[in-house]
């Protein structure tokens, strides 16, 4: 049972995958014109034609298109590409490669996200679980309110008048950056605390847009899980209520919440992606931006794949967590 | 109509607050162009960076815009490609959804994977290399290639009610009947789904919004059009949180802020009116 579910599971992030090569494979060949010429040209209006050697580019990109081979070659081989990990070179800064480019922003957004994800899904799954215990304090109820309204607005909003209050009104908090410019980095308290202080305000504009979500969330399961005989049970055997809450209530409407965290990832990075872009933080947001503004296409190609590639690879790991939390899942067809 | 549309809203503050919200929005987005002078929008028209005044109530921006005008303008616009690709993808959903419930099988097991799939790419993603493609953004394509990414909720809800209803004694005794195939669907069916139906269509909208605000603050939006996505690209991309003018930024976000704050409560709203109907939990 365990086994067919991991196989089914398996497919699908082999199905986003495929589907995510094949969509950069075919856009740029949809679009009319010469795709290589169509970038250089392009990449030459907007910088005043100083790109280097253009003319060995359009050569070698032309000869990694493979323009004059038959569609299904060029398919396969880009495949190939791929899966060997060869993104390219970058356009704007030409000797770089767009997996060292990749590369070199992934931590940023890992950490950013993560800690980001982290705090609000404890915090917001927290919040929604005591406002549906019917013991919890009247204030809590005021004081969840304004995290539900901030839940509906999109991150970057919130990040955008943060950065104003929190670096340009009081200047408390640097205006963007990943790390002070003056220190170079290295494994000391110094550089630990540069990095935090810099990732305070992008990690707190996506902390309080989702912490509502979770509560939301959490709120409407437990409320159904406090309904259930296991809870009625727990009460007549005289359990404390610490020990009920946590343990009978809030143990069994975590998995939903879970499940919630696979299917709004993507939500999740794409939200994350624009709050670097208003913070100029290093991590793979800021450097979309930066390559879609100096029109930097294989970059930007390299970018999304390795998004959805990421994507993809940690739902699979979630999929395969939760039957350990909980084994019915492997025995629900739908 | 009238008192079965106050039944609906008593008792509904959620439903209440939203739709007053979107109604406020959408009668200033109506009204807004009428009350202003267009030639204030365009670049230098006015003097530049300047503070909220009594000629100038919300300020003008860098290029010399009179924000106040830009506002009345680009709101209307934005609200039309959530609209537009709420409307689009709300088709596309619910007759996949109606299909994929009602006919089971592969043609289910299909249509459920390709919206979980779609699901789990991040959309902003997908979005920038369509949009990276195109020669010149415009509005109205802006909301088709939008819609193309957020029909998948609608999809998803509508399955889901379809399985349950086309279990229900009505839709078998019409079935008993000799009713049979798209007749069921459209007659039997689909009308008992209206509730979700709205629900999904205002989702759709938020998530089409969402989608559109978010290819426009990278830089992939109209270029030449007035949205409140792109003033706020435009605020973000002349530095104006840095140079501290508010009054640029300040509106578009606080108008978004309201759009998006309307639509959760108006889905949460319209959320409990589907679940007393049908009885849901």
């Amino acid at each position: 049972m365990y086994l067919d579910y991991v196989i089914r599971r398996f497919g699908i992030m082999v199905l986003i995958f495929a589907l995510a090569v094949t969509i950069n494979f075919a856009l740029p060949r949809l679009s009319p014109g010469d795709p290589v010429e169509q970038q250089l040209s392009q990449l030459m209006a907007s910088s005043g034609g100083q790109v280097g050697d253009v003319r060995a580019m359009v050569e070698s990109y032309r000869q990694r298109f493979g323009l004059d081979q038959p569609v299904w070659r060029q398919y396969l081989d880009y495949w190939a590409m791929v899966l060997s990990l060869d993104l390219g070179f970058s356009l704007a800064n030409y000797p770089e490669r767009v997996g060292e480019s990749i590369a070199g922003a992934m931590p940023w957004t890992l950490g950013l996200l993560g800690m980001a994800t982290l705090i609000s899904f404890a915090a917001g799954t927290l919040l929604g679980g005591l406002l549906a215990w019917p013991r919890a304090p009247r204030w809590l109820g005021w004081f969840a309110a304004p995290f539900m309204v901030l839940s509906a607005i999109p991150y970057f909003l919130i990040g955008v008048i943060l950065l104003f209050l929190g670096a340009i009104v009081y200047r408390i908090f640097p205006a963007g950056g990943g790390f002070p410019f003056e220190l170079t980095p290295r494994a000391d308290w110094a550089t630990v605390s540069g990095i935090l202080w810099h990732a305070t305000l992008p990690a707190l504009s996506i902390v309080l847009a989702q912490i509502g979500a979770w509560a939301i969330g959490m709120r409407g399961m437990l409320v159904s899980v406090l309904g259930e005989d296991h809870i009625v049970l727990a009460e007549a055997k005289g359990l404390t209520q610490r020990r009920i809450f946590l343990w009978y209530a809030v143990r069994n409407a975590l998995l939903p919440q879970l499940t919630k965290l696979a299917l709004t990832l993507g939500h999740l990075v794409s939200g994350a992606i624009l709050v670097e872009v208003i913070f100029s933080y290093p991590g793979m947001g800021y450097r979309l931006y930066q390559a879609i503004q100096s029109k930097d296409y294989f970059v930007v190609q390299g970018i999304v794949l390795i998004l959805s590639l990421s994507i993809a690879v940690t739902m699979f790991i979630l999929d395969l967590l939760y039957p350990l939390i909980d084994p019915r899942i492997t025995n629900r067809r739908n | 109509m009238g008192p079965a549309l106050a039944r609906l809203f008593r008792g509904n503050p959620a439903l209440v607050a939203g739709a007053t919200i979107l109604g406020a929005l959408a009668l200033a987005a109506l009204l807004g162009p009428l009350l202003v002078d267009p030639v204030a929008a365009q670049v230098g028209s006015v003097p530049p960076r300047r503070p909220p005044s009594a000629a100038h109530w919300l300020g003008t921006d860098a290029q010399g815009r009179d924000v106040l005008t830009v506002m009345a303008l680009a709101t209307p616009q934005t609200l039309k490609i959530g609209l537009v690709a709420g409307l689009i993808s709300l088709t596309v959903g619910v007759t996949l959804g109606l299909v994929a419930g009602f006919l089971g099988g592969l043609v289910d097991t299909v249509v459920r994977t390709a919206s979980d799939v779609m699901m789990t790419i991040p959309g902003v993603a997908i979005l920038v290399l369509v949009a990276a493609n195109v020669r010149s953004m415009t509005v109205d394509l802006m909301a088709v290639i939008v819609a193309g990414l957020s029909w998948m909720v609608a999809a998803r809800a509508i399955r889901a009610q379809t399985l349950s209803v086309r279990e229900r004694g009505y839709v078998q005794v019409a079935r008993l009947n000799g009713l049979g195939g798209l007749r069921l669907v459209f007659v039997e069916v689909l009308p008992n789904l209206l509730p979700y139906i709205a629900a999904s269509f205002v989702i759709a909208v938020g998530q089409a919004m969402l989608a559109t605000i978010g290819l426009e603050a990278l830089g992939l939006g109209p270029q030449t059009e007035l949205t409140l996505g792109m003033t706020i690209f435009w605020a973000q991309f002349y530095g104006a949180v840095i140079r501290g003018m508010w009054w640029w930024w300040g509106p578009p976000i606080l108008a978004l802020a309201l759009i998006f704050v309307g639509l959760l409560l108006t889905s949460a709203g319209l959320d409990r009116v589907s679940n007393k109907r049908l009885g849901g939990p």
